[in-house]
């Protein structure tokens, strides 16, 4: 009843979705107002309906209902409810339907609260995105039933990967979905307004704070995802360029971008081609990536369950949208293109080195990402992993830096080199005396240039707000600079990690110390343990650091349903970095196997990713409150 | 910027799509090739496994008649299933001698025991050298060798029933 | 005493997949004395890829092809062989996919190119959105 319930739903939302395009397309093109204001109402019922379908997956999974194919396959009942809540979504189908949910609660949410875009524009947006959301209701009902029934129904249930059953599962994909499928409302804006040809500061200032929002949540899932993985996996990894991993930082690479440009077409009306081509380019990086860990094109720790026919039907979907607005933007950019043009040494063009870099970065993440693909084609098998990506995107993300730094530092329209040089002696001293300190540990050249950087970036983020009123600073204005310094920390995190880590493998019996960094590990015992729907041999040990002693648990967990064994890592954080500590494997002796990290300032990696997202959210009020009272002043007028 | 440039992001993703596209049609392998087949056998000599049958070395592999070098295990399941016909092979005239990967003497005697013993020799490889000196990344394997030593063809996986007369082909021609 | 019966039963208990029988080999989970080489070793190791696994380098991984290929790199590193030596041998047995390095050859050179094509392209695309300096 629940699960036909639930696909009911579905159909009336894609329904709805149907009417909503169908509305906006005859509202524009016969010019009739009363039905392009239809639009909106029908725009937020279909995000509700959709709303409606996962909370009844959700309220299936909680219930272990064994009558539904989904949860037999991704659920058990003797799971705790968190995983079983989370698990509706840790599944092919469930986070499909988490997808065009947020698809269509981000479309309403614009036909809500969105007042300052002119109406016909408006229409338009909403129209494309109904048409995003028609495709993807296609590919759920027709090829991705999350309601399926199994008959006769089952006695109990698969269960859950056990990677997966951690509240990590409960963060991580929603965030990043918000982020991911909310960058298509900033696809729908682009595609609205090159419809009906009103690409303007008018239509940057509208579209701005919904880019803001996507991007604030793909920082933080991705962030999130990067910590999940580093604790979860065991071997203290936080990046590896997995295409999946990369799946998620194209759109990301896109949307700063977006974001930056966005401002400069908003304040300056400059860069328009590049602000629409991003937009479009932001959410085709998104379905891009959702194509590719969902087919089985490629090998991945984080990937899907394989099915190529579904990989089919989102590529066709694929070419239709992205296909359709390149095309789009081809045919219609010639005639709206006429913006301001400023010097090659001014914020603009710093905004255009930005945007720049980062699409090369993007280019250079893709191209790596299918290059396997394409080398399969002639018949040769081919890995491209971290050895690549570092070397070819290092270098281009360290220049990137040094622009960040001085971007913010340049005046708009026109600038004299040799007075940004004077503005920015003291980033570049950090820079230099960091430098020249390293020189002493000597951390490897990306790591030291990388380090050298973040110093002078750090300083330099925080130069706009020296010689301001702090209290007439702009919300915003202090948004970018806690966004920067928070690349700044992050980046030092990174450089440090790969630099200074240091690691011991041992095999010990009780009693036996071992050291890592300023660590003294000794296992004192192992002992069994019992949880929910798992067993686990955990280690007692005991870390002593000059007077502090602390405890670690660190186990070997076995699950019954599916039969796995994990490693659980036990973490101990202090000021300056992490002791990780794994427990492997026995030997005949009865030494048990250690695997021990000590790594200094790693937590920064994270901390930063929480400060750019920090940054974002200020800017974001910022730049709402601005908006708000400049249409409050402008009544008053 | 001139028209053409405004129809690149158009090409380019044409250009990615051909890609992708190329990737579900024809989906790469998902199996690792060994890359030695066409060069001779790596020098090895692995002591023996079990008393009572000699330990294999790459010596055995040149005295001028073509011979199958099978990898494998007692750990390993789908050993079992390619057995009978490894014994057919042996039944049909063709020498097989293996090499047993991270395994002891008492559970190949056991396997040898259970599954039938069609090899003339059986090394021990504990560490796995040999095996990945003869770019196999996984059990069973096993390689056709000719006469004078050079590795002719690689099979990956459990030899099914349909197989056997390819493989007795295979070894008549690589005389 | 329960808790080592209940221990030893957690073991055997443990998934029942087929396992190999012996200890992994010596230098799988040993690091070398000298601490030049073991860093060496180590940062050999994570640019080669696991055979078996779902796309992890050997030192992440805990297959045991994964083990034994972490004892080949330490071994020889150990015995003085260079880096690039150890990655060619194993090249030369696996072919390309091994590496998550990708060699320079006629295949990959797009791919190596990438970076500075992309540079020169966006640049020549920038150039359009800033103003020509009035002479």
């Amino acid at each position: 009843m629940i699960a036909e319930a639930g696909l009911a739903a579905l159909w009336f939302a894609g329904a709805l979705a149907a009417l909503q395009l169908a509305m906006a397309a005859i509202g524009i093109a016969r010019n009739r107002d009363d039905v392009s204001a239809a639009v909106r109402p029908v725009a937020i019922v279909q995000g509700l309906l959709s709303a409606l379908a996962m909370i009844l997956l959700i309220w299936l999974f909680l219930r272990s209902d064994m009558s539904v194919k989904l949860v037999v396959e991704n659920s058990h009942s003797a799971k705790p409810w968190l995983y079983k809540f989370a698990g509706a979504w840790g599944n092919h189908e469930g986070s499909m339907l988490l997808w065009v949910t947020i698809l269509g609660l981000a479309g309403g949410a614009v036909a809500i609260f969105e007042r300052t875009l002119a109406e016909r524009t408006l229409t338009a947006t909403l129209g494309a995105q109904a048409v995003i959301a028609l495709g993807f209701y296609a590919f759920l009902l027709f090829s991705s039933n999350p309601f399926a029934r199994l008959s006769p129904a089952a006695p109990d249930g698969l269960g859950l990967n056990p990677l997966l059953q951690d509240p990590g599962l409960a963060f991580h994909p929603p965030t990043l979905y918000a982020g991911y499928v909310g960058l298509s409302v900033a696809f729908s804006f682009a595609v609205g307004a090159l419809v009906t040809r009103d690409v303007g500061p008018a239509f940057a200032r509208a579209m701005r704070p919904w880019v803001l929002i996507a991007w604030i949540f793909l920082t933080l899932g991705i962030t999130a995802g990067s910590y999940w993985a580093y604790y979860e996996l065991g071997w203290g990894g936080w990046w590896f360029w997995d295409p999946v991993e990369n799946a998620s930082l194209m759109p990301w690479l896109a949307a700063t971008a977006l974001l930056h440009s966005v401002t400069v077409l908003a304040t300056r009306d400059g860069l328009r081609a590049w602000t629409v081509m991003l937009a479009v380019v932001a959410f085709s990086m998104s379905m891009i990536g959702t194509f590719l860990v969902r087919s089985g094109i490629l090998t991945s720790v984080h990937a899907f369950a394989v099915d190529p026919e579904r990989g089919a039907f989102i590529l066709a979907l694929l070419a239709i949208y992205i296909g359709g607005a390149l095309a789009l933007f081809a045919a219609r950019i010639g005639t709206v293109r006429a913006g301001t043009t400023f010097d090659p040494v001014s914020r603009e063009g710093g905004l255009v080195a930005n945007n720049l870099l980062l699409s090369v970065i993007l280019g250079i993440v893709l191209i790596g990402t299918l290059y396997p693909i394409v080398a399969a084609s002639f018949g040769v098998q081919l890995s491209v992993g971290p050895p690549f990506f570092n070397k070819a995107a290092g270098p281009i993300a360290l220049l990137l830096v040094a622009v960040m730094a001085a971007g913010p530092l340049l005046r708009w329209r026109r600038d004299e080199g040799r007075a940004v040089i004077a503005r920015m002696a003291l980033p570049i001293g950090a820079t230099v005396a960091a430098a020249i300190t390293l020189m002493f540990v000597w951390p490897g050249v990306l790591a030291w240039a990388g380090l050298s950087l973040a110093a002078g970036l750090a300083v330099a983020s925080v130069a706009p707000l020296w010689k301001r009123n702090l209290r007439r600073t702009p919300l915003f204005t202090y948004g970018m600079v806690i966004a920067h310094l928070g690349i700044a920390v992050s980046l030092a995190g990174m450089a440090s990690d790969s630099a200074f880590t240091q690691e011991t493998l041992v095999a010990v019996r009780a009693g036996e110390p071992a050291r890592v960094g300023p660590y003294q590990v000794t296992l004192d015992g192992i002992s069994p343990v019992i949880g929910d729907n798992w067993s686990a041999l955990e280690a007692r040990l005991s870390v002593v650091r000059g007077t502090q002693a602390r405890v670690l648990h660190p186990q070997l967990r076995f699950f019954a349903n599916p039969p796995t064994s994990t490693n659980e890592s036990a973490i101990l954080t202090a000021l300056d970095g992490q002791l990780y500590t794994v427990l492997g494997q026995p030997d005949a002796q009865g030494r048990w196997q250690l695997r021990l990290w000590w790594k200094p300032f790693v937590t920064l990696i994270w901390f930063g990713g929480v400060l750019i997202a920090l940054g974002g959210m200020l800017s974001l009020i910022g730049r709402v409150r601005r908006e708000r009272r400049t249409m409050l002043r402008a009544e008053w007028a | 910027m001139k028209r053409v440039a405004l129809w690149a992001p158009l090409a380019i993703f044409a250009l990615v799509f051909v890609v992708v596209i190329s990737g579900l049609v024809k989906p790469g392998e998902t199996v690792v090739r060994s890359a030695m087949v066409g060069k001779p056998v790596p020098d090895f000599a692995l002591p023996a496994m079990v008393p009572g049958k000699p330990g294999l070395s790459a010596a055995t592999f040149r005295q001028g008649q073509p011979r199958l070098l099978n990898v494998f295990a007692s750990w390993c399941v789908p050993c079992i299933a390619e057995a009978p016909q490894l014994l057919r092979l042996k039944a049909a005239g063709v020498p097989i001698d293996a090499i047993a990967v991270r395994d002891t003497g008492t559970a190949i005697a056991g396997f040898l025991a259970r599954n039938g013993d069609p090899y003339a020799r059986i090394g021990s490889d504990s560490a796995s050298r040999v095996q990945m000196a003869l770019g196999s990344s996984g059990v069973p394997e096993t390689f056709v060798v000719d006469g004078r030593g050079i590795v002719v063809k690689q099979i990956i996986g459990d030899i099914r029933p349909e197989q056997v007369d390819e493989i007795v082909q295979a070894v008549r021609a690589a005389r | 005493m329960r808790g080592r019966v209940l221990t030893a039963l957690l073991l055997v208990a443990a998934p029942a997949t087929a396992q190999p029988v012996t200890p992994p080999a010596p230098y799988a989970n040993v690091q070398l004395a000298d601490p030049a080489k073991e860093a060496s070793a180590k940062a050999l190791m994570e640019t080669l890829r696991c055979l078996v696994c779902q796309g992890q380098s050997i030192a992440d991984s805990d297959a045991d092809m994964a083990a034994d290929m972490r004892a080949l790199v330490r071994e020889r590193i150990d015995k003085g062989e260079a880096p690039a030596s150890i990655r060619a041998w194993l090249v030369s047995r696996y072919g390309d996919y091994v590496t998550y390095d990708p060699p320079l050859s006629a295949l990959t050179w797009p791919l190596w190119l990438a970076p500075i094509a992309l540079l020169l392209a966006g640049i020549w695309v920038a150039r359009s959105s800033f103003r020509r300096r009035a002479r």
